[in-house]
């Protein structure tokens, strides 16, 4: 498995990179953790391949008030390691650790994650519980926010524009009361999942979000969660809802990961 | 020249570090994909996307003519063809490229040649086989039922072979307290060396030989094959194996890309290399382990077994492989099924089917692993019968020490040991005391844990007695070794098997350390080329250990008597009064080193008498067993698993190796052999599967379908060594190269329905995915609601 013939480009801004994106077949290049492979097995062939690595700004990291903001190419193992500001709880760092193998996680990023939009990949799941937004700029400079939610559309698509590229991740900072609670199931150590599940319990600002992943689609959102989060008695009808229901062995993974993620915001 | 403190010892028994590691931990091995001659072009395989089909035309675009050649440009090629002499073989011939029907997804159609591998799929993507697709073939057992579509036409139906090892079973029937009926299913698997096949051929005109690199376990084998394949003398053929990255079986035989290789670089006067890669693989080389058993056994009240029948199904794939042919694993469970054990009836029945699937070939352990698992589910069958104990159940089963030797129900003559002893150091280590309790008491995180167990006996170094039954076209008989003493000293040994992860160079010279004393240092080993080495049937069944092992043993004696003989003469000794010792010529406080012996002879032949030894410093020597029925390793795993009944989980928290391998010629390189073949074998037993759907397609073309066990999936196995030496080697050991992967999947499954019996779950189907599991406690759950 050899990828076949492409032209490359080194974006050297995001503006530049968008721009580059309105070419036929054009495709943007971050940590190509999924990419990679898909190239190789030329399930992808594509014209030009726009390589936004060393963007300026690509790896910021910052708190901006009551968001962490970070940039599109920050690496899963930059958050796993801390080297970035956490929302707290935990939260990203242990999403982060628990994305395939470390050397994936030593290139793959947040950004990419979220434009491959995986239905079984983590970031697209755990960000949108956590409220985060995309900030995206287009080929003149112009730039958008999407919510994490919206953004995934369905399997592999998602809303961005053909000359959209994702610049930075918004995460909003949880309160101090607020919880985290994070599993996926999968068949073995790094594999992708069977089962997901992030929510999130923030009495201080009101918020109670289950979203469940992994779906043949997009995350399936309840925003307000606090029914299912008191009594779990719920979670087959929430997994039935979730359009997850129908094969009795794929409805029991999902029931597990849902109750594993509950049981996590009690974790001592 | 005093005679130096005798070292540490560095012979057999001792843990010498692996002399291969040098380079191989550095990066720095040279395998298929490190060789690289001027001009090389690389080949892509054009593989067929239909399992089953006529072909009707193959579409070449006019700007790659001369690039791409299919079945139609191989005049002169001979198919691959492995007769088995069993009554009733029915002969394919497999065509190196597809010719006329196509017989399996990923059966090689043409090669499209370039000058880099990339530029060689680009063309392969173009290329069009027009092919009328037929129905497939993808469960062996409704390939045996009438209607179905014919693999090979000419035979009538789809069976290589039937088999039957008759017995009366009527006596034991009729007197038997109970009677237990199981089905059992293992999944077809992929070997997944880490180095995929690959290999690089050139012409050489100075010999006017074809030169093939290629990534084998049996170079000789494979001279042997290509030759017959390509109508030439051998004499014109050169087969090398360079570094070779695992093989496990998948390197043991002569693969239609090798003479396609051959072909190629003839007809285009350049060297050509093809590397398999992973998909390339996982399509087309999922060619393993697939049984299925339905199986009666009756026991009296204590679950003593009384009889056994059996029949068992192989899915065989589409084309009989050489030189093992399509017949060796059916054949095989019907004379290994009754395992360790001893009982009085038996019958067994076995079918080797022909499916729209990759030839089967033997895979470490080969047919052992499914008859493991099928002989010790059945032993938990009849424990769960009987209400007793499964590992007292196994207790008054297995062969007694003081039965040994001991010929069993299918004549395996087994040569030592005790296998009820490694049985109760098993049920000692993992104990199984504890476990009751702790079952009893219940898991804090509402896990249910269960203890299995998995004896088993694996015969090595098989000789001319057992292969010349089966008629393939490879016998062992006579391992040769040539020992070559340099003029500075050093000792050149020469085997014709090949290492693929067997650490030969160190264990070889080991050996010859033993012999000579020589600094296993100053020994290399020369073995994978046919050009430099003795004929032999390559590196397979567990038998380097022994023959090659053997060989390298005797040819050191012979070249120690012809040392001797010199250094007797330097020494002014009689020859009768001079030993060996530590690399040296000793005779009483005088002593002469290896290199002035070797010096003297090549170089200052004037100091030496007219009656010496004319042989020289260089010797071949033979070397078969004294019974060459095979040696029989053995030993029990036990496993503690813990099993999540909402996901299906299975988690290894124990599992524990008693093994007895005869003597050890380097007990951590056989530590490493047998981790190795474990991770193998809980793959097995826990995730590898390949797939297919109903037209045939194999479902699991990348490794994020195809799991198999990495480090996190490991527990820390516990070995534990037992030594009983064999009787009819030179140094008492035996072949264990295997074994590790033998029993993972019939222990863990008995470990997993010891944890689910009060649910009245049983597994009989591997791998035990979280699918299968989950189906199975939905199943269950149905039941009693």
């Amino acid at each position: 498995v050899k990828a076949a013939a492409f032209d490359y480009a080194r974006a050297e801004t995001l503006e530049q990179a968008a721009g580059l994106l309105q070419q036929d077949g054009a495709r943007i290049m971050a940590g190509c953790q999924s990419l990679g492979p898909m190239l190789n097995m030329r399930l992808a062939q594509p014209a030009l391949l726009v390589d936004v690595n060393h963007c300026k700004g690509g790896r910021r990291a910052e708190v901006e008030g009551e968001v962490v903001v970070l940039g599109a190419c920050v690496t899963h193992a930059m958050i796993e390691d801390g080297r970035v500001p956490e929302v707290g709880d935990r939260a990203l760092a242990r999403v982060a650790a628990g994305i395939a193998y470390r050397a994936i996680r030593t290139r793959g990023t947040i950004g990419g994650s979220l434009a491959h939009a995986d239905p079984a990949g983590d970031w697209p799941t755990a960000l949108a519980a956590l409220g985060a937004e995309v900030e995206v700029v287009a080929a003149g400079g112009g730039r958008r926010r999407i919510a994490v939610a919206d953004l995934v559309e369905g399997a592999f698509e998602t809303l961005l524009r053909r000359d959209e590229v994702i610049e930075t991740v918004r995460v909003p900072r949880l309160s101090p009361e607020g919880r985290f609670g994070y599993h996926k199931l999968s068949s073995r150590v790094g594999e992708l999942s069977e089962g997901l599940c992030a929510v999130l319990r923030d009495p201080g600002r009101d918020v109670c979000r289950i979203v469940v992943g992994a779906t043949d689609g997009k995350p399936y959102v309840v925003e307000d969660a606090t029914t299912i989060v008191d009594d779990p008695g719920g979670i087959p009808e929430l997994v039935k809802a979730a359009g997850l229901g129908h094969d009795p062995v794929h409805a029991r993974l999902h029931a597990a990961a849902i109750r594993r993620a509950l049981a996590e915001l009690d974790r001592p | 020249m005093a005679v130096p403190a005798a070292e540490t010892h560095q012979g057999v028994g001792a843990r010498v570090r692996r002399k291969e590691d040098e380079r191989f931990l550095r990066g720095r091995g040279r395998y298929v994909g490190d060789i690289r001659f001027a001009g090389q072009l690389e080949v892509a395989f054009v593989r067929s996307p239909l399992a089953h089909g006529r072909i009707r035309r193959i579409h070449v675009p006019d700007a790659h003519a001369g690039m791409v050649f299919h079945a139609g440009h191989l005049e002169g090629v001979g198919g691959i063809r492995a007769v088995s002499g069993l009554p009733g073989f029915k002969v394919s011939e497999q065509p190196v490229l597809a010719q006329g029907k196509v017989r399996f997804a990923g059966e090689p159609i043409a090669m499209c040649v370039a000058a880099t591998r990339a530029e060689a799929e680009d063309i392969a993507e173009q290329v069009v086989a027009e092919i009328d697709e037929l129905p497939a073939n993808v469960d062996m057992l409704r390939a045996v039922e009438p209607g179905a579509a014919l693999v090979h036409e000419e035979w009538g139906d789809n069976l290589f072979l039937e088999t039957l090892v008759d017995g009366d079973l009527d006596a034991v029937r009729s007197r038997a307290a109970v009677e237990v009926k199981r089905t059992f299913r293992t999944a077809r698997q992929c070997m997944l060396p880490l180095e995929g096949k690959g290999a690089v051929v050139h012409y050489d005109r100075n010999v006017q030989q074809i030169v093939l690199y290629t990534s084998t376990q049996m170079p000789h084998i494979v001279r042997t094959g290509l030759a017959g394949c390509l109508g030439m003398d051998e004499r014109r053929i050169r087969v090398v194996g360079p570094d070779v990255g695992g093989g496990f079986g998948w390197k043991g035989l002569l693969q239609p890309e090798e003479v396609c290789l051959a072909w190629l670089t003839l007809h285009l006067d350049r060297p050509v290399r093809w590397q398999e890669d992973r998909r390339e693989h996982l399509v087309a080389a999922a060619n393993c382990r697939e049984h299925h058993y339905e199986i009666t056994a009756w026991a009296d009240p204590d679950g003593r077994l009384l009889g056994l029948d059996a029949l068992a199904h192989v899915d065989a794939g589409a084309y009989s492989v050489y030189p093992f042919s399509a017949c060796l694993e059916a054949a095989q469970v019907g004379s290994i099924l009754p395992g360790p054990y001893d009982f009085e009836a038996y019958r067994c029945r076995t079918r080797s089917v022909c499916t729209n699937k990759p030839p089967i070939v033997p895979y470490r352990g080969v047919a052992r692993t499914g008859v493991c698992f099928a002989m010790e589910l059945i032993i938990d069958a009849i424990a769960r019968e009987v209400g007793r104990e499964p590992h007292e159940v196994r207790a008054i089963n297995l062969v007694p020490a003081s039965a040994m030797p001991f010929r069993n129900i299918t004549g395996k003559d087994f040569d030592g040991g005790d296998y009820p002893a490694s049985l109760a150091k098993a049920v000692d280590a993992i104990d199984v005391a504890a476990v009751r309790r702790r079952q009893r008491a219940g898991e804090p995180d509402g896990r249910r844990i269960g203890v299995g167990f998995a004896t088993y006996t694996e015969q090595g170094a098989h000789g001319t007695s057992v292969y010349h039954g089966w008629g393939i076209p490879m016998v062992p008989g006579h391992e040769q070794a040539g020992a070559r003493l340099t003029p500075d000293g050093t000792l050149e040994l020469r085997v014709g098997n090949h290492s693929h992860g067997q650490s030969m160079e160190t264990t070889l010279a080991q050996v010859a350390n033993e012999i000579l004393g020589i600094d296993p240092a100053k020994v290399d080993l020369v073995h994978g080329d046919t050009a430099l080495t003795p004929y032999s049937t390559g590196t397979w069944g567990s038998r380097s250990a022994v023959m090659a092992g053997g060989a390298v043993a005797t040819a050191c004696e012979q070249l120690g008597e012809r040392i001797k003989g010199i250094g007797a003469h330097l020494l002014q000794a009689p020859v009768d009064r001079v030993r060996i010792e530590g690399g040296r010529v000793v005779a009483g406080s005088a002593s002469v080193d290896f290199k002035e012996v070797a010096a003297t002879w090549y170089l200052k032949p004037q100091h030496l008498p007219a009656e010496v030894d004319q042989g020289g410093l260089e010797v071949v020597a033979g070397y078969r067993p004294k019974v060459d029925t095979g040696t029989f390793s053995y030993a029990t795993h036990a496993a503690l698993v813990a099993v999540d009944t909402e996901t299906g989980g299975i988690e290894l928290l124990d599992y524990v190796i008693v093994e007895d391998g005869g003597r050890l010629i380097n007990p951590m390189v056989v530590d490493g052999q047998i981790l190795g073949g474990a991770a193998q074998g809980i793959g097995t037993a826990l995730y590898e599967e390949m797939p297919y759907d109903a037209g045939g397609q194999p479902l699991a073309s990348t490794l994020a379908d195809y799991l198999i066990p990495g480090a996190a999936e490991m527990p820390e196995v516990r070995i534990l060594h037992m030594e009983t030496p064999s009787p009819n080697t030179r140094f008492g050991q035996k072949g264990l190269g295997e074994g590790g992967a033998i029993a993972p999947p019939a222990a863990i499954t008995n470990a997993v329905n010891d944890a689910l019996r009060d649910l009245g779950i049983e597994m009989t189907e591997s791998p035990l995915t979280p699918r299968r599991l989950l189906a199975a406690l939905i199943e269950a759950e149905e039941r009693t609601s």
